[in-house]
């Protein structure tokens, strides 16, 4: 075991790590400690764009873009961080385009803006040009961009190294964080790092569904580290679902194709979102949209022998448009597919893309203990946070925006606290836990295998909590989740090595994804409303006096040993806005 | 809207979607457990239409848990799964069986060049110190403006080839300078330079340029073509490290 001391440790090298790294850094001994080397991380997935009202082709302004968030999270969003949300997007876009973004150009040479779901003009009046983009690549050059000016900044990662814990010592009275515990994969051994301020960005959870946009390596591990040491998780149950992932595989094809024009039919070749949201059309927001393609599916107008998916028509927008504004999506049609989208329409259905739930900060990004009980040293930004500015459901070019928002301040913040702070003592055996569970995997000779579990695991998620939820779907899930849970403690794995062992991983990564399938199962049994990407056939309408709250689950574990979840609410902050019926 | 080709592509697609059997033929290494390296077949049932990656994942999954690869968002985004198949550079989880004439033995090897440390995972420190080396980064002097700095669709697109790199090694595991002298910058070092170089609004190119002038620099590139035939995103590599090799003869860029 080798312990390590930095003023501040981020969790995590995706854009929110890295844009609070590009912070601390300047302002304190900062370690990047992230399970894969930093350009791999899924930001680098993300295309269509970064909203921020910059008004560069239409008139736009930051007021709109705050509304247009609040209602797009169906008035679960927390008003005052919606509201920074959309004020700071201006400079977070200004930030990166001077770090060098290679943005899409007007012919004027400003940042040139396409329209995506849910952005609109005037408060719903129709859809605006808001989104910052770099053709469907936004993502690859925000997470680019971040690593080459981590790279002039000096920062220090730490690559393949996997944070398994989350160190909590009570000081005072005060739970606060001493650190962290890192996994090293090229040799298998455990390191401590002690640090002031911990920085959780270590992203989403959505590889416990089996159709998802989400890479392999997401499986909230931060989240699951924050979990098992008594933080509560907010509002997990809400879970995004992109309209357009490709068929069975489930890869995302941006939401920008619908704002270059593209459409989606069923299989009569009809546009069907105008019978859904009259004014937006297929750039409604992404809840609306998924339940409108399930709808059609479910009423026999699916395409294909099967019936279960509709089609992304983009054959009427010219082929130098496609070349030019959505060439990766187009190659992905044709690599995956072997479907040439000048011509023929594109197979699709709703993929599980985006957790808008995760560990509750404040604007800071502190990590809260309770409702309003800030964790010293301690903060998240980016999926793995709930701020919470995308409420029950997030708008399109919203999370690139939120990385670099809340990243931001999240680097600002921890670096400044631990320009003050001091350390905190670490607990006598700060490796216990990571070392038992290592251990117990690696010498297990249990007979469960991780992928048949997780295998299970994601078939129950999409059969059960996806687009469509009612109370018996939500029961299955949550009893087969605990079966699973029973029968990962008999799992083993075939790699006893030491060196690189991604078996032993990939066993710890499915006990995490059970953890918070759990989580969100019980969460969404709970909520008995329809709000944003949680809809509930049972309960098909939003309920404001019961439900306008989020909720926090927190992990509860009895005297012997069973642990089990423990529901509260928080309320919504509100300021200007009043929840008003939701329509596109 | 065309409803006949719809039904064309579906069945196509019904059509071609039946199991096939198939031998991965895979490079196994584990210094854990022998200091040599040894081939090992591994027969698996197959969607003609999956990945490579879909088939590794198969082996690891059903068949031999130690089986060790890098991997993460698996559609070619990311740059982890680059490995050698059937001879050629490619990433696992863009390449579909079918492309890959699966009557034979499907081979999988790691990329040359780099120091192999388990199965299909080679030490990618050396690329990306080479990627450091080459300042990566806007370099800009004076006072920052308020708003963006203004470029036109023109200049914008001078560049735009170099910044899809995905840093997956592919290209520079290719080249056989590489190969034969590690100290090479190689192909993704110099595609990244050209990224700012031909940047309008960068201000570092001759320094830049200086760097790649070194012994180690561009004009060990022998212009094989490897690069551009290996390179996954399509960027016209060879042609990237001629215009800069141009550009350190005119000082024109």
């Amino acid at each position: 075991m080798k312990i390590h001391k930095y003023d501040t440790v981020i969790v995590g090298a995706g854009g929110a790590g890295m844009r609070a790294a590009i912070e601390a850094t300047k302002r304190s001994r900062t370690a990047v400690l992230t399970k894969l080397y930093p350009t791999r991380s899924h930001t680098g997935a993300a295309q269509g764009g970064m909203a921020a009202a910059l008004a560069n082709v239409e008139e736009d302004n930051w007021e709109w873009h705050t509304f247009d968030t609040i209602k797009g999270g169906d008035y679960l969003v927390d008003q005052d961080a919606a509201e920074i949300l959309a004020k700071e997007a201006i400079d977070a876009v200004l930030d990166l385009e001077k770090m060098g973004l290679p943005f899409g150009r007007t012919p004027e040479g400003q940042i040139d803006q396409r329209r995506f779901g849910g952005h609109s003009r005037n408060h719903g009046e129709a859809p605006v040009r808001r989104s910052c983009y770099s053709g469907d690549r936004t993502g690859h050059m925000i997470l680019q961009t971040l690593y080459q000016n981590c790279i002039k900044e000096g920062v220090e990662f730490f690559n393949e190294f996997y944070v398994l814990d989350q160190l909590i010592v009570e000081e005072d009275g005060v739970r606060k964080s001493a650190g962290v515990v890192a996994y090293e994969l090229a040799t298998g051994e455990i390191h401590v790092f002690q640090a002031k301020a911990v920085i959780y960005a270590s992203g989403g959870t959505g590889k416990f569904f089996k159709v998802t946009s989400n890479a392999h390596t997401l499986t909230g591990d931060g989240q699951a580290a924050c979990y098992r040491r008594g933080l509560p998780l907010e509002d997990m149950e809400f879970f995004q679902f992109h309209p357009t992932g490709i068929w069975r595989m489930g890869i995302l094809l941006t939401e920008g194709a619908r704002g270059e024009g593209g459409i989606l039919r069923n299989k009569d070749g009809e546009r069907f979102m105008e019978k859904y949201a009259p004014v937006m059309k297929d750039l409604a927001s992404r809840d609306v949209v998924s339940r409108s393609i399930y709808t059609e599916i479910r009423e026999g107008r699916g395409c294909g022998p099967e019936g279960d998916h509709v089609y992304l028509d983009l054959t009427h927008l010219p082929p130098e448009q496609l070349d030019a504004k959505l060439p990766d999506i187009t190659e992905f049609a044709r690599t995956y597919l072997g479907i040439e989208p000048y011509t023929d329409p594109i197979p699709i259905q709703p993929t599980a893309h985006y957790a808008m739930g995760g560990i509750p900060t404040n604007v800071e990004g502190e990590v809260l203990s309770d409702n309003t009980t800030v964790v010293p040293g301690l903060y998240a930004a980016g999926e793995v946070a709930c701020v919470s500015v995308h409420g029950a459901n997030r708008l399109g070019t919203n999370s690139l925006l939120d990385i670099n928002v809340f990243g931001r301040r999240a680097g600002i913040a921890a670096a400044e606290y631990s320009e003050k702070a001091d350390f905190v003592e670490l607990p006598e055996n700060p490796a216990e836990l990571v070392v038992s569970l290592v251990e117990q995997l690696r010498d297990s000779t249990g007979t469960e295998r991780v992928a048949d579990i997780r295998k299970e695991l994601q078939e129950t998620m999409d059969a059960n909590v996806m687009v469509f939820r009612t109370e018996q779907t939500i029961k299955t899930a949550v009893e087969k989740i605990a079966e699973l849970r029973e029968r990962y403690k008999n799992v083993s794995v075939q790699d006893k090595g030491k060196r690189f062992n991604t078996d032993l991983l990939e066993a710890i990564e499915l006990g995490n994804l059970l953890d918070l399938a759990e989580v969100m199962a019980v969460s969404a049994l709970a909520r008995k409303e329809s709000r944003g990407g949680h809809y509930r056939e049972d309960y098909p309408n939003r309920d404001d006096v019961n439900f306008m709250r989020h909720t926090m689950a927190y992990r509860e574990v009895a005297d012997d040993g069973k642990d089990s979840i423990r529901l509260d609410y928080k309320p919504v902050v509100q300021t200007r806005y009043q929840p008003m019926e939701r329509k596109y | 809207m065309a409803t006949p080709t719809m039904d064309k592509v579906e069945a196509e697609a019904a059509a071609s979607s039946h199991l096939i059997t198939v031998t991965f033929r895979i490079r196994r290494f584990n210094p854990e457990i022998s200091a040599d390296a040894v081939w090992e077949d591994f027969q698996l049932e197959i969607d003609p239409k999956e990945r490579v990656l879909d088939g590794l994942h198969k082996i690891k999954w059903d068949l031999d848990g130690t089986l060790t690869f890098r991997r993460s968002c698996a559609h070619g985004i990311c740059g982890s799964d680059a490995m050698r198949i059937n001879g050629k550079n490619r990433l696992a989880c863009k390449t579909l069986i079918k492309d890959i004439n699966p009557a034979k033995p499907i081979t999988v090897e790691p990329i040359k060049g780099l120091t192999v440390l388990k199965d299909l995972v080679v030490d990618m420190e050396p690329f990306f110190q080479a990627y450091r080396d080459v300042m990566p980064f806007l370099v800009t002097t004076g006072n920052e403006p308020t708003r963006e700095r203004l470029q036109s669709p023109e200049d914008r697109e001078r560049f735009d080839d170099t910044t899809k790199c995905i840093l997956c090694a592919a290209c520079t595991s290719s080249c056989p300078v590489f190969w034969n002298d590690g100290q090479y910058f190689g192909p993704a070092a110099i595609v990244n330079a050209h990224r700012f170089i031909f940047d309008s609004r960068d201000e570092a190119g001759e320094q830049r340029l200086e760097i790649l002038n070194d012994k180690d620099g561009v004009w060990r590139c022998r212009t094989t073509f490897n690069c551009t035939d290996a390179c996954p995103r399509g960027i016209e590599v060879t042609k990237a490290i001629q215009e800069v090799k141009r550009a350190l003869i005119t000082r024109r860029f």
